[in-house]
């Protein structure tokens, strides 16, 4: 007897409160403003966070309020930004390339040097803090995989010998992985980028050598041989920009001597 | 007199964080800055509170008629989520400032055991319905006191030169261990030095 009283008396206060609850829901519910609706319903709804608000409904509501700029959105791109405008009633400068992460290091376990072997937990971070990491070169790609993990859509994968790749038709660029990683070896490049230079080590080109056979060595062929080449030095590292003139840019490639600029499309 | 030894009971000898261990998530979770510390404290407070007077409610006239003492978790926990849920849309209904303020942390105490804690306490130690009140306020006092001294200790820990390896949470465990051997300093001759007893 006693357990069927325990039973009704649980299950009754269950009901009511679900039902009070729902009833205060519909009750107290507060009236959105339309434009926020609007404007959640324009959005990608991947609640990436790539903006800096909490979610797609967060920034819809900063944009309601006149908050923020309207163009923030990177997994919706131009597109959603005129959207957005359209509702809001202003122009947008959709005048950005879409972006898309990159992982600059062509390294692995062959071409790479180790000074010890990692045993520990599979995070980026966490090997980071062992004297930089079990690959002799301490800018390098860790190959753990913490980007792997906060990819929201999936886009980034391991490939054979270790290789993390990001795949650009699926990265939304909402910039996490790039916040994630220890050794800033992925950044934002525009989707369109022919070319990169697939290294991330800044320093000289003895040390490098001595580190990784796919290193960037400073050299500077590419800057000085090929005015025209859309490269630039940054310390012995060579950074590859699309949206310089990039015209020798080929030749530059076939005769870097370790090969890591390499062809993305 | 029994209030103010209530008070002090619950904000400096078993201080709800410090000493009893009790909701240690939000403690370590929200205490990165010393204003959204503040805000979660005053949220804790303000559930505490209500939800020690309502599960007190709850036990005296539905649980201890029917003979059912030993569902109170099990209610405690029905009672108090739909009560933060409430409480929540009121708050966002009434005064919208207030719910900038504890909105986004209301949420969190839903199944804090602090809130818990304190309901159940208040029934172990037979308070009455004021007592428990003021049990509630003052677990959630003291929580408040405990959360806001950590979050300014975090933000001078911020700036200092900290070692590698302890940087972030570790050395924020650290700190905590040492503010809890801080306040086992007050124990019960406290109360018997301020003729509470």
């Amino acid at each position: 007897m006693n357990i069927f009283l325990a039973f009704i008396i649980i299950t009754v206060m269950g009901l009511l409160l679900g039902v009070g609850l729902a009833f205060a829901a519909k009750k107290l519910a507060v009236a959105k403003d339309q434009k926020q609706i609007d404007i959640e319903n324009v959005l990608p709804g991947a609640n990436c966070g790539g903006c800096g608000y909490p979610g797609c409904s967060g920034y819809a509501e900063a944009c309601a309020n006149g908050e923020c700029a309207l163009n923030l959105c990177a997994p919706g791109g131009s597109e959603v930004a005129k959207k957005v405008g359209e509702i809001m009633g202003q122009s947008v400068d959709v005048s950005e390339k879409r972006k898309v992460a990159y992982v600059f290091c062509d390294g692995d376990c062959d071409k790479t040097q180790k000074d010890f072997d990692y045993e520990g937990i599979t995070d980026c971070n966490a090997a980071a803090l062992m004297f930089g990491g079990d690959f002799a070169c301490k800018e390098g790609c860790l190959q753990l995989g913490s980007c792997i993990n906060v990819c929201p859509v999936d886009a980034i994968s391991k490939k054979e010998n270790g290789h993390i790749e990001v795949d650009p038709k699926l990265c939304i660029s909402c910039g996490k992985c790039v916040d994630i990683c220890p050794h800033n070896v992925i950044k934002l490049i525009d989707e369109d980028s022919e070319y990169v230079v697939k290294c991330n080590n800044h320093d000289s080109g003895a040390k490098v050598r001595k580190v990784c056979e796919v290193g960037c060595i400073g050299c500077g062929i590419c800057v000085r041989k090929f005015p025209e080449s859309g490269c630039s030095m940054d310390g012995f590292l060579s950074v590859y920009d699309n949206s310089k003139p990039h015209s020798q840019i080929e030749e530059a490639a076939n005769a870097c001597p370790k090969k890591c600029i390499v062809k993305r499309i | 007199m029994t209030y103010i030894a209530i008070l002090i009971t619950y904000i400096f000898i078993s201080n709800f964080i410090l000493v009893q261990f009790l909701g240690m998530c939000p403690f370590i979770g929200v205490s990165k800055s010393s204003e959204s510390a503040l805000g979660m404290g005053m949220a804790v407070t303000f559930v505490t509170s209500i939800a020690s007077v309502v599960c007190w409610s709850v036990y005296q006239f539905l649980l201890l008629p029917f003979e059912l003492e030993y569902l109170r978790t099990v209610a405690f926990i029905l009672v108090i989520a739909s009560l933060v849920q409430l409480v929540e849309l009121v708050i966002r209904k009434i005064s919208p400032p207030l719910y900038k303020a504890l909105g986004i942390f209301l949420p969190l105490i839903t199944t804090n055991c602090a809130v818990l804690g304190i309901a159940i306490i208040n029934i172990d130690e037979n308070y009455g319905c004021l007592e428990s009140f003021f049990g509630g306020l003052a677990a959630g006092l003291g929580f408040t006191l405990a959360i806001v001294l950590m979050s300014n200790i975090r933000e001078k820990l911020d700036l200092a030169p900290v070692r590698r390896s302890f940087k972030g949470v570790p050395i924020a465990f650290v700190s905590a261990g040492l503010m809890a051997l801080a306040f086992m300093a007050f124990d019960k001759s406290l109360l018997m030095n301020l003729h509470l007893v």
